[in-house]
Formats: C-alpha cells, sequence, structure tokens
C-alpha cells in the first residue's frame, strides 16, 4: 500500500520559500510524475517525501500514517537517484542486498530476493561485478534492483534517465513502465523532460517555482491545459500562442493552437506566412513559418511526405475545434 | 596541452630536485653514518664521510646499556593508541562537519586548527598539574590521550576533507536503503573513505611517533618511548656523538621503514581532493 498525502506542506532554505503551502494526494498504485522546467522544485518535493530534507511546515502522510517527523529509514520508500548512487566498494549483489541486510532479514530470504531482483532485471550474469566495471544502463538497473527487493510502499526517481543516451533512455523508459504494470506500486517520477512525462504517467504534477501548475492525466494536459504555462511545456513542439486582433476574433486575450492542428496548402487558408526552416523527421516535417503578422513564428507539423522549402510561401488553416483560448491573466477560458 | 619542456631544462630541474632532496635528507644520512663511526671518528677534523672502519660496537653498546624494545614497545602503544582513538572520534566529527554543516562548521574548523599555533610550553604546565591529580604522569595511557588530543585537530581536517569528496547522494541512499546513521558511517561512509583514512592513520601515526616535547616531558622510565631513549643519550656524561646517532637510527628506523613503503599511500592521501 502506498498513498502518500501533502497537506500544506511548505519548504524554506533560510528566507527563501521554494515551496508555497502545497496539497497533493498519490493514490496507491498510481504512476505520478512531477514534471517542470529546472528549478521549478519538483526534486526538492520528492526529497521531502523521501523524509531526506524535513519539511517547513504542513504535514506527510503515508498510507494515513503522518510519516512528518520519520526518518527516511523507516518511511519504507525505496528511492532510485539522477547519478544511480550505487556503493562503489560493493559488488551488484551486496548492492542489491544491502537494504535487505539493514532490514535483519535471514541470509537465505536475502539471496533468494536478490536472485529473483537479478532474474527480472538481466542482470545475473554480473552479480559478482563492481559498479564500475557495468555500463550506465546496467548501473540505472542495480540501482532498480537495490529498490525492488525491499517491496517498498512507494518508488522515488530522481531524474533516473537523465544521465542515459537516447537510444537506452527509450528502453529503459519501457522497462520501469512495465515494471510498475507488474508491481502496481506507487511510483513517483521526477523529470525535466515531458515526453517521459506523458508517455509514463497515470497523473503528471506540472510544477512552476514550488507551485502546482495543474494536476491531470496525460490526455488532460494535452487536451485542455489550465493555463499558458502548462499549455507551452506539455506537447512537444511547443504550442503557438497568438495574441492581439486574430485572438479577440475567439474573444480571448491569447490563443494557443498546436503545431498538430494546423493544416498546409499551398494555394488556400484562413493564413499565410513564409516558410524560414522546414525540420524533416521523416515521419514529420516541422515547418517553422515567418512573417504570418501573428506571431514572430508559427510553427507547423505536417505530413513527412509534405515538402515545402525555405522562403516558400505557405497557407495555414487551424482546426476550429482545438483552439484554445486564455484570458489576460493566462487562465483557460471554457 | 603540456607545456614544452627541452631536455636540457628536464634534466637541469631533475638535478636541482635532486640536490634540494638530498640536502634535506644529509643530517639523517649523516645520522647514519656516524653511527658506524668511532667516537673519535665522529668528531674528527675535517669530518669523514665514507673513508672510516665502519663499526657496530656502538651498536651493541647501546643495546647493552638501555632496553630497546622496552621504548619501541611504548612508542608503538602510544603513536598506535592515540592515532586509533583519535579517528574514531574524528570520523563521526568529521562526517557531521562534511554532511550537516551549519553556519559554524568553518569557523570550528579553523578555530580547532589554530589550537596548533599554540606554543605546547604554554599549556605544559596546567597538564603537568593535572597529570600529577590524576595520577596519569609516566602512564602510556596519559600520554595517549594527550597526543591524540594534539592531533586531533589534523585527523579531524584531514577527514574532513576526504569526506567531502564522497558524494551525498550515496549517503542518501544507504538512508533510504534503511541504514541508520551507525551503519551509514559503517558500512558506506568508512569503506569507500578507506585510501583517505589510511594516509590519514599514517600521517597521524608518524607524527605521534616523533612527538618528543610531550612524550619527554611527561615520561619518566615506565612509558618512555624512543625520543626517550634518544635523550637519554645527549646527557650525563658529556656528547658522545656515535653513540647517540646509533641510538637515534635504531629511534628512527621503524618510521623510515614504514614511510618508505607507504609513501604511494602517503602522497596519494595528501593530493586527495587537490587532483581529481
Amino acid at each position: 500500500m502506498g498513498r502518500i498525502q501533502l497537506k500544506s506542506v511548505t519548504k524554506s532554505f533560510g528566507d527563501v520559500q521554494v515551496i508555497p503551502p502545497l496539497d497533493l494526494t498519490i493514490q496507491d498504485g498510481e504512476f505520478t510524475v512531477f514534471v517542470g522546467p529546472s528549478g521549478c522544485g519538483k526534486s526538492t518535493l520528492l526529497r521531502l517525501i523521501a523524509g531526506l530534507e524535513d519539511i517547513t511546515s504542513g504535514s506527510i502522510d503515508i498510507d494515513g500514517a503522518d510519516a512528518t517527523d520519520v526518518p527516511p529509514a523507516k518511511r519504507g520508500l525505496a528511492m532510485v537517484f539522477q547519478s544511480y548512487a550505487l556503493y562503489p566498494h560493493m559488488t551488484v549483489r551486496k548492492n542489491i542486498a544491502f537494504p535487505l541486510r539493514m532490514a535483519k532479514l535471514d541470509q537465505a530470504e536475502i539471496d533468494k530476493r536478490v536472485e529473483g531482483a537479478a532474474s527480472v532485471l538481466n542482470l545475473t550474469d554480473y552479480l559478482d561485478r563492481r559498479p564500475g566495471q557495468l555500463s550506465g544502463g546496467q548501473r540505472q538497473r542495480v540501482a532498480i534492483g537495490r529498490a525492488i527487493v525491499r517491496e517498498p510502499a512507494a518508488f522515488l526517481f530522481d531524474e533516473p534517465l537523465s544521465n542515459l543516451d537516447a537510444a537506452l533512455r527509450v528502453g529503459m523508459r519501457l522497462e520501469i513502465s512495465e515494471l510498475h504494470e507488474r508491481l502496481a506500486t506507487t511510483m513517483i517520477y521526477v523529470t525535466h523532460d515531458q515526453v517521459e512525462a506523458m508517455t509514463m504517467a497515470d497523473k503528471i504534477v506540472v510544477l512552476q517555482a514550488g507551485v502546482i501548475e495543474q494536476v491531470g492525466s496525460p490526455l488532460e494536459l494535452y487536451r485542455t491545459p489550465q493555463n499558458l504555462f502548462v499549455a507551452g511545456f506539455i506537447g512537444s513542439p511547443k504550442m503557438n500562442f497568438i495574441e492581439g486582433e486574430e485572438a479577440s476574433k475567439h474573444g480571448a486575450h491569447t490563443i494557443g493552437i498546436r503545431p498538430e492542428h494546423i493544416a498546409v496548402s499551398d494555394s488556400e487558408g484562413t493564413w499565410s506566412g513564409k516558410v524560414s526552416v522546414s525540420e524533416h523527421l521523416g515521419s514529420d516535417t516541422f515547418f517553422h513559418v515567418h512573417e504570418t503578422g501573428l506571431a514572430e513564428t508559427i510553427t507547423v507539423r505536417a505530413d513527412g511526405e509534405v515538402a515545402f522549402r525555405h522562403g516558400d510561401r505557405i497557407h495555414l488553416t487551424p482546426r476550429a475545434d482545438v483552439i484554445h483560448r486564455f484570458d489576460e491573466k493566462g487562465l483557460r477560458i471554457e | 596541452m603540456a607545456r614544452a619542456v627541452t631536455p636540457r631544462r628536464k634534466s637541469l630541474n631533475t638535478a636541482l630536485a635532486w640536490a634540494v632532496g638530498l640536502l634535506i635528507f644529509f643530517p639523517i644520512l649523516w645520522t647514519i653514518l656516524t653511527s658506524f663511526k668511532t667516537e673519535a671518528q665522529a668528531i674528527a677534523s675535517p669530518p669523514l664521510f665514507l673513508n672510516f672502519n665502519w663499526t657496530l660496537e656502538n651498536y651493541a653498546i647501546v643495546q647493552e646499556r638501555s632496553d630497546y624494545m622496552r621504548f619501541l614497545w611504548n612508542s608503538v602503544i602510544i603513536a598506535g593508541g592515540s592515532t586509533v582513538l583519535g579517528v574514531i572520534i574524528a570520523v563521526p566529527a568529521a562526517w557531521a562537519m562534511a554532511f550537516v554543516p551549519s553556519k559554524r562548521t568553518k569557523d570550528i574548523l579553523l578555530w580547532m586548527l589554530s589550537t596548533k599555533m599554540l606554543p605546547a610550553v604554554g599549556v605544559l604546565y596546567p597538564i603537568y598539574l593535572l597529570f600529577i591529580r590524576l595520577g596519569l604522569l609516566d602512564t602510556r595511557g596519559g600520554l595517549v590521550v594527550v597526543l591524540m588530543l594534539i592531533n586531533l585537530p589534523i585527523i579531524v581536517w584531514m577527514l574532513y576533507t576526504y569526506f567531502r569528496e564522497i558524494p551525498g547522494e550515496i549517503l542518501e541512499a544507504a538512508r533510504m536503503d534503511g541504514a541508520t546513521l551507525k551503519e551509514e558511517i559503517l558500512h558506506i561512509l568508512t569503506p569507500m573513505a578507506v585510501p583517505g583514512i589510511a594516509s590519514t592513520v599514517l600521517l597521524n601515526f608518524i607524527l605521534a611517533w616523533n612527538e618528543a616535547f610531550w612524550t619527554l616531558n611527561l615520561t619518566a622510565v615506565d612509558a618512555a618511548p624512543l625520543t626517550a631513549f634518544i635523550a637519554s643519550y645527549s646527557s650525563p656524561e658529556g656528547l658522545f656523538f656515535a653513540k647517540l646517532s646509533a641510538a637515534s637510527t635504531m629511534a628512527i628506523a621503524p618510521i623510515l621503514i614504514l614511510g618508505w613503503f607507504s609513501q604511494k599511500q602517503l602522497v596519494r592521501g595528501l593530493t586527495f581532493g587537490a587532483v581529481k
């Protein structure tokens, strides 16, 4: 069981308040992702849940019990760090066994669980190596192994994939998702990468400057971003924002339209402009369009076969049903 | 990019380094040579360098006149005891300073180090009186405590420097894995800091071994270490350089050998952190 509840939690470092009063509930078994730009307080929030930092005020409940003053060792949570934080002087076997040794399990049980975790994570052949002799992906697996053997109430991941190369990252992303499917344990995952957030999460918590901007499922955030920040942060390439006359036509201060919701044509359209850069990804093509009179650049996502070149005249038509409207404060207008 | 060094310049530098090295080592070399001379040859003018009749008679006399093994044993106990005790006290202290620093941590470190600037003789009187009261005069236990206290600032400072090099996330991982503070220090921090701790132990053992002021002032017979053994050859009948040299050589030999075998460890430990 791993239901985690934050009640009016704040955190200050000296006179600087990095987390203003914040309430959040993470349901048992849920895969929750904290996402936001660097310095938004997402890692601090995770460390508060872990107990590695003390909260300044408020309280944290884990499984209905007040855990505010419980030291990290007793919270029953496991954490995977960005740097993996493996014990360099111990073999893989000893690294994975360490939490079990600390829990004073008997040796037979420890061996059984370590072997089990190793086979799940394809580490059986590496059990007698030291972390220094492993690749980045293997180290990451050891860190995960160390977390799963003790069957924690919840897993905390602090940007676990940011030190891996792109191909490995996609692979590990899948492995972590599969792990969640199999264990059905609460997972809290911190990342600045919105693709990781979108692909893995049951629930995304978007943070900025210690404040929760929006909580919702990936598609909720994509379809109905509550404010300009979330609208701009979720989705790749970024949503286009248009102000002024065009926005007033829709009765809004700002309108937002995603690059994939704009149709392109060489002859007719609502708007027109000149292609400045076209990026061909094979499956898709991104056009960066200037001189539209709407915004400095309008980004459009088109089919991979569409071929416009630098300097070409292009006509754009937004899909009317997916135009997002925001007021002067940047809040969504329904 | 490395700066280009011409071969000529390189050999010049090497020669200079050797010259400085020999200059520093010369007194020790001279002591060792003198220990193999007769008393007459030892004070001959002009001094004899290698062209004398090598003899072991000084060693025989020293061996006969005093119980070298007893002094040696006292030195081992005092230097070893004070170092071990110091490390046991310094590890938690350095842990606290390195991983849970406060605003005053830097001040405390500097203040601790500043006690090393106090001339030892300034506190001789109070410590001597304390030793009389506590019945610690001429006991190995008393000296272990005093030398430990004298060297503690250095031990704490060195360990603090090594601990600072250990990534905090690894200790946090141990905490998340359910380790108590004691288990964290015992199973994670200490094994990871072994090279640093080893060179700290080594340096402090050498410092304690060579310490003469306190050992000479606070011991007489029972707890007298090798420093007192050397000193005993400089006194009553006037100076006998050859015998004094033989005693000195015997006193410094163990530490010289230890230093020789561990020089790599020592240099690595002392430059740890400076070069990553």
